[in-house]
């Protein structure tokens, strides 16, 4: 526990310590907020759907977890840059337990980033159905943050540069986003997206956000929590395997 | 307390490490020397569960280095020989994490980070986060931490490279000391051959992958027919200057620390 607990508390000082990832990882979903809520809030209205940024806000939560938790990745390959992987991987420690620490304090982080926006969204005229939902929407922040870091940290041992972690950004993390339902209801979709976002694993974390704060899904919450907790389970899988075979 | 038993690593077609044995015995300083490239680092990282073997049998502490690494991992330390420090934290930090990933006890951690950054001199700045350390002090920093633990075999890889020659002797005194009270086993590389002259008990030297000679120092005087450890070196080892096959992230690590020595 000791160890665990030492690694997850690198990362949030790490992450205090840096002024620039903290306002960094807030200026995307701002901008998202802004442009697409306002640019986008009068048609939707139009089309009968109600209020845009209702709608967006747990999509937009969702995001920023998601791409802060991906960053923890880097923060791998940058310890391995660095040299720092080295002292963790030779201590007499589990890999598990290596992994786990850093991607428990990746995930904490990347909830506060989600949480951040959460206030932002508040001063932006954003509110939710239930407050104590509010409290929920944490806990399904955590899920997603965590299978994600453990998701990055097991690329992160395998890619060697961030130019290739970029890659993989842009080629599977982004189209998950994309096509996850965050940012446009999944009910008049064509059905090869609809079948689409029912296989990607985001798509339940923003359901059930929307779930918590607005107390409309499309899933049954049920099914999301089945959903967000198989992929949780099978990315922390892939990251002990991962960690139990990293070289340097 | 070390065997090395046929081992060897390759690279694609590069041999890195080809056919090495050689056994090291409980408390002995074992001082590993070669010109860059000939397959020392290579060897420690096989030794210190970083890298698999392409053949051979490790023995450490009497575990199986392959099939325990665990067991392995918790009777060694290791100063390596590019950075491995987190910039971000403090230099106490970075000790206190040590301390932890290595289970020395709750009441003990700070008593012993104290006495050693003192050691090395670094006590005053131990809240200084470590990239606002010049290059040395990162290295004494890393030799402090090394120690913190007080393992039974301890590695330690070109640990004096850019030290002046205070620290490097005030270091060999405390090296010395702790192996022989504890009866620690040091295995070190260096490029500084009085070190290994003066310090080590038994020397082998490689070349290419292979192992060219071993013994004591006298042993390797007395073999070669010369009188002092370098002309020996350069004997076995010859005068040509050698490329270093590296990987992506050892060169990138390399520049990182020429600029950090500046």
């Amino acid at each position: 526990m000791r160890v665990i607990y030492i690694l997850w508390l690198r990362q949030l000082k790490k992450y205090f310590r840096s002024r620039s990832r903290i306002v960094g990882a807030i200026g995307q979903p701002l901008l998202f907020l802004l442009a697409l809520g306002y640019g986008l809030g009068s048609i939707y209205k139009e089309a009968g759907q109600g209020n845009y940024l209702q709608f967006l806000v747990p999509g937009i939560m969702a995001q920023t977890v998601l791409f802060s938790a991906m960053f923890f990745g880097a923060m791998i390959i940058f310890d391995r840059q660095f040299g720092f992987l080295k002292e963790t991987l030779v201590a007499p420690v589990s890999r598990f337990k290596i992994m786990l620490g850093g991607a428990l304090g990746g995930a904490t982080t990347a909830v506060i980033q989600g949480s951040l926006v959460f206030l932002v969204s508040l001063l932006l005229g954003f509110r939710p159905m239930h407050w104590l939902g509010s409290l929920l929407a944490l806990v399904f922040m955590s899920i997603l943050a965590l299978a994600i870091t453990s998701f990055s940290s097991g690329i992160g041992t395998f890619v060697e540069d961030m130019q290739g972690f970029q890659a993989i950004n842009q080629f599977i993390v982004f189209p998950l986003y994309f096509l996850s339902g965050a940012l446009y209801p999944l009910t008049h979709v064509p059905s090869w997206l609809r079948i689409i976002a029912e296989f990607n694993p985001i798509s339940y974390t923003v359901d059930a956000l929307r779930y918590a704060m607005l107390g409309t899904s499309r899933f049954s919450i049920t099914h999301d929590l089945i959903a967000m907790g198989i992929t949780l389970a099978v990315m922390m899988v892939f990251a002990a395997i991962r960690f139990r075979h990293i070289e340097t | 307390m070390i065997e090395v038993e046929h081992l060897s690593k390759s690279f694609n077609k590069f041999k890195a490490v080809d056919d090495v044995s050689f056994k090291v015995e409980k408390g002995e300083l074992f001082a590993l020397l070669g010109p860059n490239g000939a397959g020392k680092s290579t060897t420690i990282k096989m030794l210190t569960t970083l890298l698999k073997p392409s053949s051979g049998k490790l023995t450490l502490n009497g575990h199986d280095v392959m099939r325990n690494p665990d067991a392995v991992r918790s009777s060694f330390g290791i100063v390596f020989q590019d950075p491995s420090l987190d910039s971000d934290l403090t230099a106490y930090e970075n000790m206190e994490l040590h301390a932890v990933l290595y289970n020395v006890a709750k009441g003990q951690v700070k008593p012993r980070v104290k006495e050693l950054m003192k050691l090395v001199g670094l006590w005053e700045r131990k809240d200084s986060l470590v990239k606002t350390y010049s290059g040395g002090m990162k290295r004494r920093l890393e030799i402090a931490r090394g120690l913190l633990h007080h393992p039974k075999v301890l590695f330690l890889d070109e640990p004096t490279l850019g030290l002046d020659t205070q620290t490097r002797n005030l270091l060999w005194q405390y090296v010395d000391n702790l192996a022989r009270q504890n009866d620690m086993t040091v295995l070190f590389t260096t490029h500084y051959l009085e070190e290994a002259e003066n310090n080590a008990d038994r020397i082998a030297i490689i070349d290419q992958g292979k192992l060219l000679r071993i013994g004591t120092p006298k042993e390797l005087l007395k073999d070669t027919q010369t009188t002092n450890l370098e002309q020996a070196y350069l004997k076995l080892t010859g005068h040509e200057i050698r490329d270093e096959e590296v990987d992506p992230h050892e060169s990138w690590r390399a520049i990182r620390r020429a600029r950090s020595m500046r």
